[in-house]
């Protein structure tokens, strides 16, 4: 059985990440959100986007922090929702919220590898 | 015994649902996302054959729905940030319809821009 | 005169709503209808009250499915439709009928270190409280509580994660946060804060929508988190 907890410092961390990266969020779905309202208005297209993206460093900048702060945050909520949800608690639960963010980060970098590059 | 939906129903409930279902989509839409901008890497001409797939209006319907769902989320968590870490004021609630409006505002914004 | 339909819960967490005829009358409280049920129709009907004027918070029930004192409750206020549904309290375990069990909501008192923990002795001057000052402010805000368990039965978090402390619990201990005279917030901090604490709070705010004296537990939980961070960031929670 895998009941370990993880201490309460850890607890509080974590949710203190949550939080942060939701502030880092907001911005960054502020600006993704005017973004698409924008490429949308004549239909979308292969190279309208990639010709948008490819070689910026500023968009490369901003949609790697998008990922990173979207890696944190949502398999943080997810913790707590499995856990109210299913009471699933402990050791196991930590870990697989843990997969869930290196395989969110690893699929996001590797998107945004493919238009940037 | 547990509550039922008489002691939930006030408007910062609601904003709580629609916060945990809006933030369970986006997370199950991810990796989905994720795919489709790397069929990049398989060069422009499969992002292109993937992006028009997405004309149709019923895939069109979609984003829409997952734009209101991020503008929702978004708006939401910046009303939680606000209870959470501002001074207490007797504000909640202008807050929420603040943070329901511009939610409504994006969706419209989009789906004006794509019909 | 007309009557009220009034469902009543038996039993315990297994159980059913029995329904009475209850003259209508003027004025009445919701506690006078349980009143009259237990005295006129059914003496084996286990309830709790006491001052029956909203001081002492021991006849909450759940009313037409929200927590209420039912003291306080006029039945022009909830029985417009000349129905009444009354149970026990949410989230707590049932002893009888409209009797729960109230062990768990105020040991979570005592594990949220909701005891005043004084520095000095009689022999020492009084402390001095300024009314207005912003901590003394605070205390106020969240002091009238009277324990009547109305916020904890209202939380949905209480049912999804049994060990979360609940509103009351971290209400208290906010007030003894900002009460200048108290010396236990290091440990304090530690046991409010975390996955079982504060930050098990999701801001649905049914305990300040529900509770009777106008309390915001849920903006003395938002202090507690704010307040929290500090320490984990310095790593002073009591467990590294």
């Amino acid at each position: 059985m895998s009941d370990e907890r993880l201490s309460v410092r850890t607890q509080v961390l974590l949710w203190t990440a949550q939080r942060a990266s939701a502030a880092v969020l907001a911005i960054c779905v502020v600006v993704h959100l005017a973004t698409i309202i924008y490429a949308v208005r004549n239909g979308l297209s292969a190279a309208e986007i990639l010709g948008r993206t490819r070689g910026n460093a500023a968009w490369a900048a901003f949609y790697t922090l998008f990922v990173a702060a979207i890696a944190v945050h949502a398999p943080i909520g997810l913790r707590t929702i499995l856990a109210e949800t299913f009471s699933w608690r402990g050791r196991a639960l930590d870990i697989t919220v843990l997969a869930v963010a290196l395989t969110l980060a690893m699929w996001g970098f590797r998107a945004v590898y493919a238009v940037l590059i | 015994m547990k509550n039922d939906f008489r002691a939930r129903n006030h408007p910062a409930y609601w904003a709580f649902i629609v916060h945990r279902a809006s933030g369970v989509l986006l997370a199950a839409f991810l990796p989905l996302h994720f795919w489709a901008l790397g069929q990049a890497l398989h060069g422009e001409a499969k992002l292109e054959t993937f992006l028009r797939w997405t004309d149709q209006p019923l895939v069109k319907l979609c984003e829409t729905m997952l734009v209101l769902l991020l503008a929702a989320h978004m708006t939401g968590g910046v009303r939680l940030l606000a209870l959470e870490f501002l001074a207490w004021r007797d504000w909640q609630k202008s807050l929420l319809a603040a943070a329901a409006g511009v939610a409504l505002a994006a969706g419209l914004a989009f789906l004006l821009n794509v019909v | 005169m007309s009557t009220l339909c009034v469902a009543v819960w038996r039993g315990q967490e297994s159980g059913r709503f029995q329904e009475f005829d209850v003259p209508r009358r003027e004025s009445q409280t919701v506690l006078d209808v349980v009143t009259y049920i237990q005295r006129s129709l059914d003496p084996t009907l286990a309830y709790r009250f006491a001052c029956r004027v909203g001081m002492c918070g021991s006849c909450a029930m759940t009313v037409n499915g929200r927590a209420r004192w039912t003291c306080r409750t006029h039945v022009d206020k909830v029985g417009e439709s000349g129905r009444l549904e009354i149970a026990p309290l949410h989230n707590l375990p049932v002893v009888r009928d409209l009797v729960t069990d109230m062990t768990d909501f105020f040991d979570k008192w005592a594990r949220a270190r909701g005891q005043f923990q004084g520095g000095t002795t009689r022999k020492d001057e009084f402390a001095r409280v300024a009314p207005d000052s912003p901590a003394r402010r605070l205390a106020d805000a969240a002091i009238e509580c009277i324990g009547c368990g109305v916020c904890y039965s209202a939380c949905d978090v209480v049912a999804w994660n049994p060990a979360y402390l609940g509103p009351a619990a971290l209400n208290r201990a906010w007030t003894l946060m900002n009460d200048a005279r108290d010396t236990g917030n290091r440990a304090r901090l530690a046991a409010v804060a975390g996955d079982a604490g504060c930050h098990a709070c999701h801001t649905h705010m049914s305990c300040s929508e529900r509770c009777p004296k106008q309390i915001a537990p849920t903006a003395s939980i938002a202090g507690l988190k704010r307040a929290t961070i500090a320490a984990a960031l310095r790593g002073d929670l009591g467990d590294g």
